[in-house]
């Protein structure tokens, strides 16, 4: 049935020499296996996820969809970051480990599209947040769209120059100011029914901050009940 | 109700707003006693755009873009809700083939909503399977699309008085070759999943509402039908053309995760059975009504009468909204999807609320978990079926 047969080396090519460098070599290793954060908020997402399915396949560019932000090389910021998503977006930049690369997926994260205007609780533009690598225009782009975006992503991390990734590192790789996002107060205390309930009145007091000394200190009941 | 306590060192986790199975940013601050669910707390508002608000800016033509954003695995109803709500407020009609037309796309995007919950619901459960099998349908229900609105997911077809273009040539044949394949691939996945002992066991008994509890809790769709409440509003309150179908309410008695896998699997049979019927006698025929009629302020006029006033061939883009208020509905995928109109003779809405049905069914969450075991959470957020977009909107 299948007529064209997979390109075996052939027996002449087992002692050829392939000539590299150590910077191509690893930027190589890195560009065939970035694994993807599974991070969507809205629609984007549904796009990114029929890319896992068996049509669009993106498990042949080496992704591998990874649920931790430990073990992800790339994040595709697919679907409207708000306002209130914005932290818990940073802190997974931040999770991640060297060396990652960041794909704004539609209009949302580019420039906060269509709810740029008279939206009060969007951000416009995720690289306000996290730098970002490729922009990928679209609402929501097509499972073609990110194909060609991670195209360019891997053509961009293919001529990267090691020296050149660790002089950044050490500077400030955020355009805009650092974020100062401050712990506040904790109103999510695990009590939401029970307060209802058995009208408990010691547990909205709790501050975070007893909250976070509690392992050493406090016993943890008395947090609760 | 006192809960027998029987370890004093509880345990607070908190799942999301990022987390694979918590379908998009729900936020759950789950109090643990061991694996005992005690206490489960939903934090939402982490996908809140301010669509209400957006919604008063904006005409009815500019803002149909927006409404596929609401629930974007069932993009075709937030559009269907937004066109019905002024044509009802206006009182207009459209034209048979442009209803069939309508009735067909809907179905389909219910195809495909459903198909959307069954594959990350069995992925929740540990079956990564289906997820596959899912995908390999929906995409030709995107192709479909495609087709006929030029757009895989957010269509924008939808216009006030019919649909934005006609059916492609040769769209009813293709419609039709995707219904005998989707029944075999419907089989398929009853094959696999329905009668599986893991997956019975995992969904058996967990998560069950009664139907009087249903009821108060003000839950709708394959929620409200698995626990044998007949309700569902394409025959309770008939719109666009449902009326000329033949099929039946899909309901289950038991009211637990698995007799809501059971509504959405059989309502998926269903909506194959609609189209096809509709595929079959599609009229000919405008897909567009030409002639808006605008009825004067002071009374209301017949159609065709003397003071019956033809304002443009085609509801103009500046579509004007008369002072009078309502509320429309439809059968979306995951229950009564509403919009309550206030207009104020402009061509904003001056009020544009949504109903969604996710978030007013996520309600019962807190109550269905407790008690449950941990693992039991995701069984159940699934069996809800709820998308962030429109919970949060």
């Amino acid at each position: 049935m299948n007529l064209i047969e997979f390109p075996l080396l052939d027996q002449t090519s087992s002692n050829s020499v392939i000539s590299t460098t150590p910077n191509d070599l690893s930027n190589w290793s890195r560009l065939s296996s970035l694994w993807p954060l599974l991070y969507g908020t809205s629609c984007c997402f549904i796009e990114f996820a029929s890319l896992i399915g068996s049509r669009f396949d993106f498990d042949r560019y080496g992704l591998v969809p990874r649920s931790s932000p430990r073990q992800a090389d790339l994040i595709l910021t697919a679907g409207t970051v708000t306002m209130k998503m914005a932290p818990s977006l940073v802190r997974l930049y931040e999770q991640m480990p060297e060396p990652k690369y960041v794909i704004a997926m539609g209009a949302c994260t580019i420039t906060g599209g269509m709810f740029s205007t008279d939206s009060y609780s969007t951000v416009r533009g995720v690289d306000k947040l996290i730098p970002v690598d490729v922009y990928l225009p679209g609402c929501p782009p097509k499972p073609e769209a990110v194909i060609d975006a991670l195209t360019k992503l891997r053509k961009k991390i293919s001529r990267e120059i090691v020296e050149d990734r660790t002089l950044s590192q050490n500077k400030n790789r955020c355009f805009t100011t650092s974020h100062k996002l401050y712990v506040r107060r904790s109103t999510h205390t695990g009590t939401y029914e029970q307060e209802l309930l058995y009208q408990s009145p010691s547990t909205l007091d709790i501050s975070s901050e007893t909250f976070f000394k509690s392992k050493s200190s406090v016993p943890s009941y008395k947090l609760v009940n | 109700m006192s809960l027998p306590l029987t370890r004093k060192d509880l345990m607070i986790v908190n799942m999301g707003p990022q987390h694979p199975s918590m379908h998009g940013v729900l936020r759950l601050i789950v109090t643990l006693d061991g694996e005992d669910v005690i206490d489960c707390e939903p934090i939402l508002g982490y996908l809140h755009r301010g669509m209400e608000k957006i919604a008063e800016n904006r005409t009815i033509i500019q803002y149909l873009p927006y409404v596929t954003r609401w629930d974007y695995l069932a993009t075709m109803f937030t559009e269907a809700i937004t066109v019905n709500a002024p044509e009802f407020l206006e009182n207009i009609q459209i034209p048979q083939r442009a209803s069939y037309i309508r009735v067909i796309m809907l179905e389909l995007s219910r195809i495909a909503s459903h198909l959307l919950w069954l594959g990350p619901f069995m992925a929740d459960l540990g079956a990564q399977t289906p997820f596959f099998y899912i995908f390999r349908e929906r995409e030709l229900i995107y192709d479909l699309f495609e087709a006929a609105t030029g757009m895989r997911m957010m269509h924008n077809y939808f216009r006030i008085g019919g649909v934005a273009a006609d059916l492609p040539y040769g769209w009813i044949e293709k419609c039709l070759d995707f219904c005998d394949y989707f029944l075999r691939g419907v089989v398929e996945y009853q094959q696999l999943i329905t009668q599986n002992p893991i997956f019975l066991e995992r969904v058996e008994g967990v998560g069950f509402i009664s139907g009087e509890e249903a009821v108060n809790w003000g839950l709708s769709g394959p929620m409200l039908r698995a626990s044998g409440i007949q309700w569902d509003l394409r025959k309770v309150d008939p719109y666009e053309s449902y009326n000329q179908f033949d099929w039946k309410v899909q309901w289950q008695k038991e009211g637990d995760s698995l007799a809501r896998y059971l509504v959405r699997v059989g309502e998926m049979r269903e909506s194959i059975k609609i189209i096809q019927q509709a595929v079959e006698k599609i009229p000919g025929g405008p897909y567009e009504n030409l002639e808006v009629r605008r009825f004067k302020k002071e009374k209301n006029s017949e159609w065709n009468d003397f003071e019956y006033k033809f304002l443009g061939k085609k509801p103009s883009p500046n579509f004007e909204l008369s002072r009078q208020e309502l509320y429309v509905r439809v059968e979306a995928p995951k229950g009564e999807l509403g919009i309550y109109l206030v207009g104020d003779d402009s061509l904003f809405p001056w009020r544009w609320k949504i109903r969604p049905p996710g978030f007013i069914n996520l309600q019962i969450l807190p109550q269905l978990v407790k008690k449950m075991k941990l693992a039991d959470i995701m069984t159940i957020l699934g069996s809800i079926d709820i998308i962030m977009g429109e919970v949060d909107r």
